[in-house]
């Protein structure tokens, strides 16, 4: 087979290499614009499981990178002026240059032709045609593969330094002008790759927009004077970038593949360009030995390989460019959960992966969370770890909602919140919705048989009210009229609701006070005001569904927050309100609302905000994954400072552990599969 | 794990698959062990549609279940969906599931006149109407049917837990029924729906004749341009490989996964009954 390979970076090296050694009767050859020795970046960082990879393909390279390397198994992170460090992880690295001339030696043995300071153009034709010239890559735009390119996090700038680490350092380093921060690790001897990132606003604010490349290193390297001690920070072409995020629908089109950068970028901050780049390589180069003579065959399956592992991590690689784009608002954080928030960033290490990796880390931060800073202490893991609020005592973090409460309770759970429960027959959802009456009491007395606390869910259902038990919204024939901010139906066939009135609040106001009064005298402990999911109280604060004219719709938080003010007037204990923070929706709500919303609940006496999103009208679209409100918790909790309960299909209690113990919710509503390992107790 | 049950294709969008073999492939497949016999729908391509596929199914069966996985219901009017839909059940005695969704093919909705860009706007409509609107409307026979939904997004899922009994997911690797099913479950939480939805799978299969069998598959999907090539090496094309995933679907906890034929051949039928019995 013919190949041309445009592009002589580690992937496309790489392939040349493994398809000359699969069959030395391949004809490969790697084109490439710049000369042999031309520096692009300095380090590159490798995994455990990519090194395995690499052992495996091609043993003879594998022993040159590995002879190479700096490895480490530290991360430092320099935070509010001290240094906490966390052991047990594998890193290792290798410059990128050497890299390179490992690869090109040992393509150039197989008997892989090399061309440099050689244009596409000038390729001659061939049966296979590679991509492999990086995120910008020319030949792309050659094959139609539905490419997009959108920029992705904050600032950011390569330097190198002669400042010789030995573990992966995160500095965090907050100015007049914002918050700077920098990722570097060392990849030999001498030298450290060196990444310093800040927001856009940030970085104009320091007038890095105007400086040149010589002032924006001299701006750094005095930023970081501290940590450089005596050493430099070196440039390499290194000018201030925006990631960009490139990804394909499809990688390959008729005999044109894409490979490494170009088929797909994964933010520098987890680390994996160069890891993605060369496992597409080795997954190129085994589809041609499985179909040696089949290349549509051979490129589809190259493709079913390694989309769904590259979608994975730009997933993880979205979750951590976010956390660095909003890491300004964790500066409040005691360092050891700043430390924890930042190593699980991803969704890809959680508390468990942290407890083998680094136990004793995770001894100090599990007392830390139990309030215990004595050398040497233990304490369960944060789930387990007591929650102090509104003057009541959670005795853990787990929170189970609506079914049978008894039965919740006995699971072990802190805190067991009712389903809807409506303040008045008229914000019923269904006809058999339940009410406050004596029928609770005793099921809160067997809650609190065994240790639990109860919580009841108090709402009212604006214009869900009056639907059928099967399915959700789906309109009873002969229901009772419905009110709501706006005469808007909510879902198909819905009855249009009443527009309330002065009148209509005053009352509804009334019967929440009334029933909270009731809740209190059940012996509930914790109240959940509902704000959320489209019903009543929630229809006011989305402009979709809140069309007032009058200063209901000019102040749309006014009416729900007189019944938050009811409510906590007639409460004494713990307060929950149930919020939407974003509607996710075009013209609705936006997470910066929702967190203002946060805020005013707390400054109104809420002490802890459940965290919901969608909703507010049917034709709602989440992003459904496992914990997908987590970062929207993680967000209200950092920046309106106020505790959140947060579910979102949390099913394994080291989701939570990981939750709660890196701060990003206080209470988690945990919902774990049915197993048929249960049954058979 | 809990037990997933197999159920099979009708060759209903196989082209030149004759209405005798059609109505001999339901006798068959009520035969065993397949659980369900189900339909899919296309209409601007040589198919039979999946009501009157199932409707002739109906007829010459017994045990079997009947399903459209999925029917694109904006294709139809909403009050003749919902007829049609009850007849199938009526005629099977309430055999029938009816798995709707918005279909992927532009043509389909050009063809039979209808917008496109409300699809999923009135598919919600066609799901409320089918589960509420019925007595009273004079449209009958009024009929309880288990309702499936397919598709992949946010709305779609939310669509699905918030009319239907569970989800259709439209194909793949076992590992991507398990991400869709996590997804199924995280928005029937979300909707606060009681249990579990039910999760149904699909697959292709092809074993006397594997190359015609990707070619019916390259041809049905070349809308999706080039994915038609993926889905096309999909096919489950030896006993192994169909064992292999219908374990791997039941590990990811798919209550009912139905194996669609690629080629329209009694005998893969019957070594297909064979693998599974």
């Amino acid at each position: 087979m013919k190949v041309t390979v445009v592009g002589a970076g580690p992937s496309g090296l790489y392939l040349a290499i493994l398809l000359k050694k699969a069959d030395l009767a391949h004809d490969v050859t790697v084109l490439e614009r710049n000369a042999p020795d031309a520096t692009f970046g300095w380090g590159v960082v490798f995994s455990e499981e990519t090194l395995g990879a690499l052992r495996d393909a091609d043993y003879a390279s594998y022993l040159e990178i590995t002879d190479s390397f700096a490895r480490w198994t530290s991360i430092d992170i320099h935070y509010r002026g001290q240094v906490l460090r966390s052991s047990g992880h594998t890193f290792s690295a290798i410059k990128r240059t050497h890299l390179l001339d490992i690869l090109q030696r040992r393509a150039r043995a197989l008997g892989v032709t090399l061309r440099f300071g050689a244009e596409v153009a000038e390729a001659e034709p061939a049966e296979l045609v590679v991509a492999a010239d990086g995120s910008n890559s020319t030949l792309r735009r050659s094959g139609s593969f539905g490419t997009s390119v959108e920029p992705q996090g904050c600032k950011y700038v390569w330097f190198g330094t002669d400042l010789v680490l030995d573990a992966f350092t995160f500095i965090f380093k907050d100015t007049e002008h914002g918050l700077f921060q920098v990722h570097a690790y060392p990849f030999d001897e001498y030298t450290s790759t060196f990444i310093v990132e800040t927001r856009p606003e940030t970085w104009r604010r320091a007038g890095l927009d105007a400086m040149s490349e010589q002032e924006s290193i001299a701006f750094c390297q005095n930023l970081f004077a501290t940590e450089l001690g005596n050493h430099r920070l070196m440039s390499n072409k290194s000018i201030w970038l925006d990631f960009p995020l490139v990804r394909n629908r499809s990688w390959h089109d008729g005999n044109l593949v894409l490979m490494g950068d170009s088929a797909h970028t994964a933010h520098f901050s987890i680390g994996s360009g160069t890891k993605l780049a060369m496992e597409d390589a080795i997954a190129l180069a085994n589809s041609f030995v499985r179909h040696p003579d089949a290349i549509e065959q051979a490129l589809t399956d190259y493709e079913l390989e390694r989309q769904p592992v590259v979608e994975r991590f730009q997933q993880a690689a979205g979750d951590s460019a976010g956390y660095f784009g909003r890491v300004g608002h964790y500066l409040s954080l005691e360092p050891i959960q700043f430390a924890v928030n930042l190593l699980t960033r991803s969704g890809r290490i959680s508390h468990a992966n942290l407890t083998q990796r680094d136990p004793q880390l995770m001894r100090v931060l599990d007392a830390w969370f139990a309030s215990s800073t004595t050398p040497g202490a233990v304490a369960p893991p944060p789930m387990f770890s007591a929650l102090e609020a509104g003057g009541l005592t959670v005795r853990n973090r787990v929170v189970r909602a609506g079914g049978d409460l008894a039965e919740a309770a006995r699971t072990g759970a802190g805190l067991v919140l009712t389903g809807f429960v409506a303040v008045s027959p008229d914000g019923r959802t269904t006809p058999s919705c339940p009410l406050l009456d004596d029928s609770w009491a005793p099921v809160v007395a067997k809650v609190h048989d065994t240790g639990a606390l109860a919580g009841v869910r108090l709402g009212h259902a604006g214009r869900r009210g009056a639907v059928r038990e099967s399915g959700v919204d789906v309109p009873l024939r002969d229901g009772w009229p419905l009110v709501s901010a706006s005469p808007l139906r909510y879902a198909p066939f819905g009855a249009v609701p009443r527009e309330m009135t002065a009148a209509d609040m005053a009352r509804v106001r009334d019967e929440f006070a009334a029933a909270t009064s009731a809740a209190a005298d059940l012996g509930f402990d914790v109240l959940e005001l509902d704000l959320a999911d489209g019903y009543l109280l929630a229809s006011f604060l989305s402009p979709l569904s809140n069309k007032r004219t009058d200063s209901f719709g000019t102040d749309r938080l006014a009416f729900p927050l007189s019944v938050v003010d009811a409510v906590r007037a007639a409460w004494p204990g713990l307060l929950v309100a149930r919020l939407t923070v974003t509607d996710w929706a075009r013209g609705g709500l936006s997470v910066e609302d929702g967190i203002a919303n946060a805020r005013a609940c707390a400054e109104h006496g809420v002490d802890v905000v459940h965290v919901r999103a969608g909703w507010s009208t049917a034709g709602s679209a989440p992003e459904y994954r496992r914990g997908y409100l987590t970062t929207l918790s993680d967000r209200v909790r950092n920046e309106a400072g106020v505790r959140t309960l947060v579910g979102g299909y949390l099913t394994t209690p080291d989701e939570v552990n990981t939750v709660v113990a890196a701060g990003r919710a206080d209470l988690c509503l945990f919902e774990p599969q049915p197993t048929p390992l249960e049954a058979a107790l | 794990m809990s037990h997933v049950k197999v159920g099979i294709g009708l060759p209903n969008t196989i082209p030149g698959a004759s209405g005798a073999l059609l109505v001999e492939w339901a006798r068959r497949a009520d035969a065993g062990p397949f659980s369900t016999a189900a339909v899919l729908d296309r209409l601007v391509y040589d198919s039979i549609e999946p009501f009157a596929a199932l409707s002739a199914a109906a007829a010459v069966t017994s045990r079997v279940g009947l399903a459209t996985n999925i029917a694109i219901g904006p294709l139809r009017g909403t009050a003749m969906l919902a007829k049609q839909a009850m007849s199938v059940d009526a005629l099977s005695d309430g055999r029938f599931t009816l798995g709707l969704g918005v279909g992927a093919r532009r043509d389909d909705y050009e063809a039979a006149g209808v917008a496109r860009r409300t699809r999923g706007a009135v598919l919600s409509e066609q799901l409320a109407f089918v589960r509420g609107q019925l007595d009273g409307s004079g449209i009958g026979p009024v009929r309880s049917i288990p309702l499936l939904v397919g598709g992949t997004s946010g709305a779609a899922l939310g669509r699905m837990a918030r009319y239907a009994d569970g989800y259709a997911h439209g194909g793949g690797p076992p590992r991507a029924f398990g991400s869709a099913a996590n997804r199924a479950r995280a928005a029937w939480r979300d909707l606060e729906r009681p249990g579990e939805p039910v999760l149904w799978g699909q697959g292709y299969f092809a074993f006397g004749d594997p190359d015609k069998g990707a070619d019916y598959l390259r041809d049905y999907y070349a809308f999706t341009g080039p994915f038609a090539e993926k889905i096309a090496a999909g096919n489950l094309t030896s006993p192994r490989a169909v064992k292999d995933f219908v374990r791997g679907y039941e590990a990811e906890g798919c209550d009912e996964l139905i194996l669609y034929p690629t080629v329209a051949d009694l005998d893969d039928l019957a070594r297909l009954a064979e693998v599974l019995a």
